[in-house]
């Protein structure tokens, strides 16, 4: 296994996990555009993964040819064993893990640990190198109870019935999620989507999963009118907020659902009145909890925190290593706004935004 | 719960811009906390609470004894925030079950612990808190809490609950003492008002309303009196049997910034005046007295470069007999009687100024040039002393504006409503760049003015003439000139282009102008009042 300018290559296997260019091969952990990348030739990952990549990229390029693999079923390519295990981060995401010549690396992708119904839960596989993210790598993440944060968007709800609640939310993953986690907080009133979110949701509906009575936002009845959705909740991707696209909404409450939301500095950078922390990652406990369950004797950190990690398994007799890989923690929604069905003047402007905004890295990774 | 609810609180008013968001927010939290905490949390969100048992050394320590070095500095490295690091590094120690402290609890126990246990006793609370509780704890032990929201508003908030007039609220507010459990028995009608007895307490001023055309034309000379519009702040001395106090317009005790007025309020009155600083007999630009603005403690040394005075609009009480209830012109009189008679120190009467006619009153305000003069007040001769801003008592009529052509530079979303739109300019003037030609240079930053309609446009124009992001705020081409008004222009050494305004607001989108026909700083350079040119 070496890292290189494309990513994480496996030189006997000859293919790549999680490329940043375009390569021959690749296997990918998971649909986020910080790992799932267009144009590769052979595409190995889950029948969900390469679902969600065709859908983002268009037909044709989310691989020339695609491989489904499900959770648990194993190939080999040139002696190397391929395996791909559930990661517990989004729709079909996966940990890879790799058996060649009687040693293991398992690579994570992005993780967590906790109950989520609209994936599959993490399943730690012991092994000699475990490559791990490192989006929360300080001990001051500890990511309280989803279900308590929704629990305040909720109260919130209450508190301003003449006002819509808007939270900003990744397209994949964080938004099937949240509108879940609502589902078992009882909310059973339709949950509304800015248009660059609903594919994505049909596509976990087709895969199964009930998320309720989903709505577009409608246009407002005269060009430029608002006052929509009071006492509603509003799904939109993260930026809308500051676009055109939001005058629509009554008085919006903005709010953000993320990991990043932990940090104060972070969430007011943010320009957000109402932060949830709610992240798919693994915190600060759960990392260190993971590496202790897969037994093994060096993990390599791929994007993150990762000065505070290593030290921290160095006192537990863990080697770590810093890889430092490029172009990680950048999930970004601009690939994917142009091609939503965003039928309003504002769409060109929603286009252009939320990338800008990551450009400057203002919020940080997709969390 | 009631530590955790004041800490909900808490997050969501640091978070919430808008002010009626932030009034929905203390009117909930006033119905549904009990006594004695709310009234501990009216405390503490007021200001009136100055707990700092703990230094921020000894919650460090704290943290240090639950966390690894290396990782803790990390960490605050990270949050940048030694309370919020210590809140979210906190690991509470396993099988803690006890319920979190209210307020009250912990007001009390640290009035009443030994120096010696507050570790232990503040390491016992943090374990029994979540993250948010922590942070709220840490802040409100090491008297590092920041509400965010003004005594004001909290005020207004429990007025709007109660049905009560937040008037009625500050005339016995600083009578009273935490946790205001008279109050809150008043306010549910289960108590009578509590009396302010003989403490100089603030009494709600009376405010002015801004003199529009129309109103001009119904004035009758003979029936008001003017007074200059000086541009310091408002005050009011209150000095009774109880004390002395210097309280701001907003009801703020501003005494510890200005010991010199309250050394010369050796008197028993309660009076209405401006703040200013005085040299000379000479009133200061503003600028000025800024310097001596949101100071809790000021040197010798300050008090002698910016020395401050109170010029004296009316008298409310003298000694214990409230005037409010007389016409203007009876004050007037007793006013002038008592300061003939007690000869305060640092103190002058505000001049009346004759006038016959609305036009002589019109030409009297448009000669003065005084960069201490913001216009002219006009009252009416028989108005009694009522609180707040009723229409037809009391005006203001502002001197008229400067005015320059500026371009537009860049552009800054705004917060809350005005989350979604570019609506804080900042705009420049051309000078010479030393190289033949001309640059612009930045000379200040407006965010009012405008109409909804002329907002809208300035959002599309902004976005479709970007030519630089920097986070919130946009660069956008040199295409666009906005008439920016203003009351006054003062030298700054601290603005890039050496002049600060007082109160820019964007009067007109001049679309129709060329850039390069905007005015130059020379220009603006020429309106600054007050120096040699």
């Amino acid at each position: 296994m070496r890292v290189t300018p494309q990513g994480l290559w496996c030189e006997p296997g000859d293919f790549f996990i999680d490329p940043v260019r375009a390569v021959p091969h690749a296997v990918i952990t998971h649909g986020h555009s910080d790992h799932a990348r267009p144009d590769h030739g052979a595409v190995l990952a889950t029948p969900e993964t390469l679902a969600i990549m065709t859908q983002r990229m268009g037909e044709g390029r989310a691989g020339v040819t695609q491989q489904e693999l499900r959770y648990g079923e194993g190939v080999v390519r040139n002696g190397v064993s391929i395996r791909l295990v559930p990661a517990g981060h989004v729709l079909g995401s996966a940990q890879v893990v790799l058996d060649w010549q009687g040693s293991r690396i398992v690579i994570s992708g992005d993780y967590k640990r906790r109950l989520d119904p609209t994936c599959t839960l993490f399943e730690p596989v012991e092994c000699d190198v475990f490559v791990t993210e490192a989006t929360f790598a300080l001990p001051v993440f500890h990511h309280p109870p989803a279900s308590a944060e929704v629990g305040r968007l909720l109260e919130s709800v209450r508190l301003f019935p003449d006002r819509a609640h808007l939270i900003g939310v990744y397209a994949l993953g964080k938004c099937q999620r949240l509108i879940m986690l609502l589902r078992q907080a009882g909310w059973d009133r339709p949950i509304w989507l800015h248009g660059g979110l609903l594919a994505m949701c049909e596509l976990y509906g087709r895969f199964g999963l009930d998320l309720g009575d989903l709505r577009p936002v409608p246009m407002p009845a005269k060009r430029g009118g608002g006052g929509l959705l009071a006492g509603e909740i509003v799904l939109a991707p993260t930026g809308a907020e500051a676009t055109p696209w939001v005058r629509r909404l009554a008085e919006p409450v903005i709010c953000a659902a993320s990991g990043w939301m932990r940090v104060r500095q972070r969430a007011k950078a943010k320009g957000v009145e109402l932060p949830l922390i709610v992240s798919d990652h693994a915190d600060w406990e759960e990392l260190l909890q993971t590496v202790e369950e897969v037994r093994a004797p060096e993990v390599w950190v791929t994007h993150g925190r990762d000065d505070a990690l290593v030290y921290a398994m160095g006192l537990r007799g863990v080697k770590g290593r810093a890889l430092h890989l490029l172009g990680r923690g950048e999930e970004d929604e601009a690939l994917e706004a142009p091609a939503a069905p965003e039928q309003t003047p504002g769409a060109g402007d929603m286009a252009a935004e939320p990338g800008a905004e990551r450009e400057r890295g203002a919020g940080g990774a997709d969390a | 719960m009631s530590l955790p609810a004041f800490a909900a609180l808490l997050e969501r008013l640091a978070f919430t811009p808008g002010r009626n968001a932030k009034l929905a927010l203390l009117r909930h939290w006033f119905a549904t906390q009990p006594d004695p905490d709310r009234g501990v949390g009216l405390a503490a969100l007021t200001g009136e609470l100055s707990l700092s048992a703990a230094k921020p050394a000894l919650v460090r320590e704290l943290a240090a004894s639950r966390s690894d070095p290396v990782l803790f500095d990390l960490s605050y490295d990270y949050v940048g925030d030694l309370a919020e690091t210590v809140a979210l590094i906190w690991v509470p120690r396993a099988g803690v079950n006890a319920p979190p402290p209210s307020l009250a609890e912990v007001v009390e126990a640290l009035e009443t612990t030994a120096k010696a246990e507050l570790p232990s006793l503040i390491a016992g609370w943090l374990d029994t808190l979540d993250a948010n509780g922590r942070l709220a704890l840490i802040k409100l032990v090491t008297g590092g809490l920041r509400v965010g929201i003004s005594a004001r508003l909290a005020k207004t908030a429990l007025a709007e609950w109660a049905g009560e007039d937040v008037g009625a609220i500050e005339e016995v507010w600083h009578g009273l003492t935490v946790p205001y459990l008279d109050l809150f028995a008043w306010l549910e009608k289960r108590g009578p008002q509590p009396d302010a007895r003989d403490l100089p307490v603030f009494r709600p001023l009376m405010l002015a309303h801004p003199l529009e055309e129309p109103d001009l034309a119904a004035l009758d000379p003979a029936a008001h009196r003017a007074e200059w519009k000086w541009d310091g702040i408002r005050v009011q001395l209150s000095a009774t049997g109880g004390g002395r106090r210097l309280w701001s317009r907003g009801a703020e005790d501003i005494s510890a910034g200005f010991p010199e007025i309250i050394s010369a309020m050796d008197f028993r009155a309660v009076l209405d005046g401006e703040l200013l600083v005085v040299r000379d007999g000479e009133v200061a630009p503003f600028a000025d007295l800024q310097q001596r603005l949101n100071r809790k403690v000021v040197s010798a040394k300050m008090q002698a470069a910016h020395p401050v005075g109170v010029r004296l609009y009316d008298i409310l009480f003298d000694g214990e007999e409230d005037l409010r209830a007389l016409p203007f012109d009876e004050r007037r009189a007793r006013l002038e009687a008592w300061f003939a008679r007690v000869k305060p120190a640092r103190m002058d009467l505000s001049a009346q100024i004759a006038f016959a006619s609305v036009e002589q009153l019109g030409a009297i305000r448009d000669g003065a040039r005084a960069a201490a003069i913001e216009g002219l007040m006009i009252k009416r001769a028989d108005s009694l002393y009522v609180p707040g801003r009723t229409k037809g008592l009391w005006w203001k009529w502002k001197r008229a504006p400067l005015g320059v052509d500026a371009v537009l530079m860049y552009a800054q979303r705004g917060h809350g409503k005005r989350s979604s739109y570019y609506s804080d300019y900042t705009f420049g003037l051309w000078r010479p760049d030393g190289q033949g030609g001309e640059e612009l240079v930045p000379i200040g930053k407006a965010y009012s003015g405008y109409t909804d309609q002329e907002l809208l446009w300035l959002d599309r124009w902004i976005r479709n003439h970007t030519t630089a992001r920097f986070g919130p705020v946009r660069e956008v081409e040199k295409g666009l000139v906005l008439e920016v008004i203003f009351d006054a222009a003062q030298r700054s050494g601290r603005h890039k282009s050496g002049v600060a305004l007082r109160f820019p607001r964007i009067a007109r989108i001049r679309a129709d102008k060329p850039a390069e026909e905007a005015d130059k700083l020379a220009t603006l350079e020429a309106m600054i009042v007050g120096e040699e040119a």
